[in-house]
């Protein structure tokens, strides 16, 4: 047992699977001499060689594609794409083809490939360096959509992304890379795709969230604890697509009130399904109505500290809404 | 490369060999023609063909390892197709959307392909997807040669992948990434692209700036070729040298065969509205499997007889193969939900060398 940043967790879980399976490799722009603009892909390139960790031409739809087609004949790919926010021009390529091949074959051609991608806000990084995608993603049947918030979770999740037969898009809170610090097992371990983790088990109401976002909703817990009496449960979802819908409903039909919280824009982001599952499905044991903490649906985060900091939920705002909840 | 090739390409290809290639040309024009037929009779409900374009593919086809190497089609190569080893039956049933369909079990329109036992990869609509995505299966390849993953000279395992593409397609960007990428890293890849000079209704004129779509190939450090596409012999013999070049580690090369669609795009499609009767019939003079049976012809390889009874094969083997298709169960409403993800494998071995 190691404590470890969220960064350290990938880099190690990419080290581990690609000396365990000679057909893991990494391609994506400067991992290899560079070790990535976020260090993930560190000192693969000189234990790997530079047949294994790949420098991509700038055009992240090709990186995208080559790992299809290298997937399509059986290995085992690891595409980054240095920000999410550049992940539009393959938005072709992972939904029109790597989300379609399994089904459009009938099962013939499948697609092994694990997409990273940096995602989210609050690192001064402005329209384009801080989006949220997940959304889009997870509505496409075929994808699997990740998103780990502790490095226990990074490292077990991404080896099972690379071991996945399907294409799996792994999102990693960039703000938590370094932030965010724990321990993690040495040697190998996975944690199952499509299985949510109960961060913190409570009484009076459920906090919902993934990414940067739970790593803030059980900071918020802990604050309305101490602060407030309030003992909420925090659900961590770890996989978005497939969804562990069970672990939603068992936690809100324990507590009867449901928060839920992200930091992509409001409307017809990730919580917009959970409410509405939750709706279908647990009516009748809600005692309040489904909340969503998100962000304003404007079309990015603001550079300027000022705004972006109101831009993104935080611990304290997290908090608040958890209290308007408690006392509803 | 020019038909003056011609003798050094008979010498190559004994006449059992000849005779193959032109009975698929033959074979893909029955099934086409029937094809049309049958949605002119509210068979079918959809037809794209490959009419014309039979030397093209069949040529190509005939170069490569066929069956082994990697192939990823564009949604016009049936010939290419039926070459590498689908049969009239598989496509019978596309047309015919029928339960146990080869490619997709009657979830795609005909013609997207796809059969994991021949390496025919399955495609989509989108064009130029493929392009990229071969050059991802050429980078297997030669990443499977330098982890030591696999023997270079090893025949039983593909040594290169073909894909294939209109001109037009040749406008999108996933084009010029593919080809970046085969250039960048060498790749044993092989782009034909089939220049029948509309895409859909727009000519050639309005979609480059440039005569031919290989000029570009200096672009990308690779070689480029342009071929008459409606000679079989012609582009075959310059297949045979790319697909050398691969086998070799000598890189990618794009080839460009110059035809005619003597059909409109599609059985949706009305091509009197942007072409003269006149251009079509001039064409359809030079319609590459006449000129193919009179090379065999003159060079003995071929008769009349033998050609009439070829005739009557395939037409048999169409029969046979709309017959078994009319008689195949349609599929359950239901079917439309499974496949959505490969199931986990956890007994499968990481340390296995060929593809599964």
């Amino acid at each position: 047992m190691t404590v470890m940043t969220l960064i350290d967790a990938i880099r190690i879980a990419m080290d581990e699977e690609m000396a365990r399976d000679p057909r893991v490799f990494i391609t994506g722009e400067d991992v290899g001499l560079r070790g990535g603009v976020f260090r993930a892909t560190q000192s693969l390139l000189e234990k790997y060689g530079a047949t294994r960790v790949i420098d991509s031409p700038l055009a992240e739809l090709s990186i995208v594609a080559v790992g299809i087609g290298a997937a399509l004949a059986e290995l085992r790919p690891i595409c980054e794409i240095q920000f999410a926010d550049f992940i539009h021009p393959a938005f072709n390529q992972i939904v029109n083809e790597a989300a379609r091949f399994y089904y459009r074959s009938n099962g013939q051609w499948r697609v092994p490939l694990t997409i990273r991608a940096p995602y989210g806000g609050g690192v001064a990084g402005g329209l384009y360096h801080s989006q949220s995608v997940e959304a889009f993603f997870a509505h496409v049947p075929g994808l699997k959509v990740v998103i780990p918030s502790t490095p226990y979770d990074a490292k077990g999740l991404l080896k099972s992304a690379v071991r996945d037969p399907n294409p799996v898009l792994f999102f990693e809170p960039k703000k938590g890379y370094r932030a965010i610090k724990g321990e993690v097992p040495d040697g190998d371990y996975t944690v199952p795709l499509g299985e949510a983790r109960l961060a913190r088990a409570g009484r009076d109401l459920t906090v919902i969230a993934y990414g940067m976002m739970a790593h803030y909703s059980e900071k918020a817990a802990e604050i309305v604890a101490t602060e407030n009496g309030i003992d909420a449960e925090v659900i961590d979802l770890r996989t978005l697509l497939p969804l562990d819908k069970a672990a939603i409903l068992t936690s809100v039909k324990k507590t009867g009130k449901v928060l839920i919280v992200y930091e992509d824009n409001l409307t017809m982001g990730f919580g917009a399904e959970v409410a509405a599952i939750i709706a279908d499905e647990a009516f009748e044991h809600l005692d309040a109505p489904i909340k969503r903490l998100a962000a304003p649906d404007v079309p990015g985060v603001p550079y300027a500290h000022a705004m972006q900091e109101f831009y993104m939920p935080n611990p304290q705002s997290i908090a608040a809404a958890i209290r308007d909840l408690a006392e509803y | 490369m020019t038909t003056n090739a011609l003798p050094q390409v008979l010498a190559h290809l004994d006449e059992q060999t000849l005779l193959s290639m032109y009975w698929m040309m033959l074979l893909s024009r029955k099934v086409d023609e029937r094809a049309w037929a049958l949605h002119r009779q509210s068979k079918i409900a959809f037809h794209i063909s490959a009419m014309g374009q039979e030397a093209t593919q069949v040529g190509a086809a005939f170069a490569i390892h066929r069956g082994v190497d990697y192939v990823h089609p564009y949604y016009r190569d049936l010939a290419l197709c039926l070459a590498v080893g689908i049969t009239p039956t598989d496509f019978m049933m596309s047309l015919y959307a029928k339960t146990g369909e080869y490619s997709s079990n009657a979830r795609q329109m005909p013609s997207h392909f796809g059969a994991k036992h021949l390496n025919i990869i399955s495609g989509s609509a989108p064009v130029a997807t493929q392009v990229p995505q071969a050059a991802g299966l050429a980078f297997a390849i030669k990443y499977r040669q330098q982890n030591g993953l696999v023997d270079r000279h090893d025949a039983s395992q593909p040594r290169l992948a073909l894909t294939c593409l209109g001109e037009g397609s040749t406008s999108q960007g996933e084009w010029h990434e593919g080809m970046n990428w085969a250039g960048v890293h060498k790749l044993p890849f092989i782009c034909l692209v089939q220049n029948n000079a509309y895409a859909i209704s727009v000519p050639v004129e309005s979609q480059m700036a440039i005569a031919n779509v290989a000029d570009r190939a200096a672009g990308y450090g690779i070689a480029g070729v342009v071929v008459d596409g409606n000679d079989i012999l012609a582009v075959y013999a310059v297949m045979k040298v790319a697909v050398e070049r691969a086998y070799n580690g000598d890189g990618a090369t794009l080839v460009e065969a110059k035809t005619y669609r003597i059909v409109p795009h599609s059985s949706d499609d009305d091509d009197r509205s942007y072409r003269s009767r006149e251009e079509v019939a001039s064409w359809k003079l030079r319609d590459p499997i006449l000129r193919f049976r009179e090379v065999l012809m003159a060079e003995g390889v071929l008769t009349t007889d033998a050609a009439d009874t070829m005739d009557r094969r395939a037409r048999a083997e169409v029969d046979a193969a709309q017959a078994a298709a009319e008689a195949a169960p349609s599929p359950e409403p239901e079917d439309a939900l499974g496949a959505v993800y490969a199931p986990l494998d956890p007994e499968a071995s990481p340390h296995e060398a060929t593809p599964s």
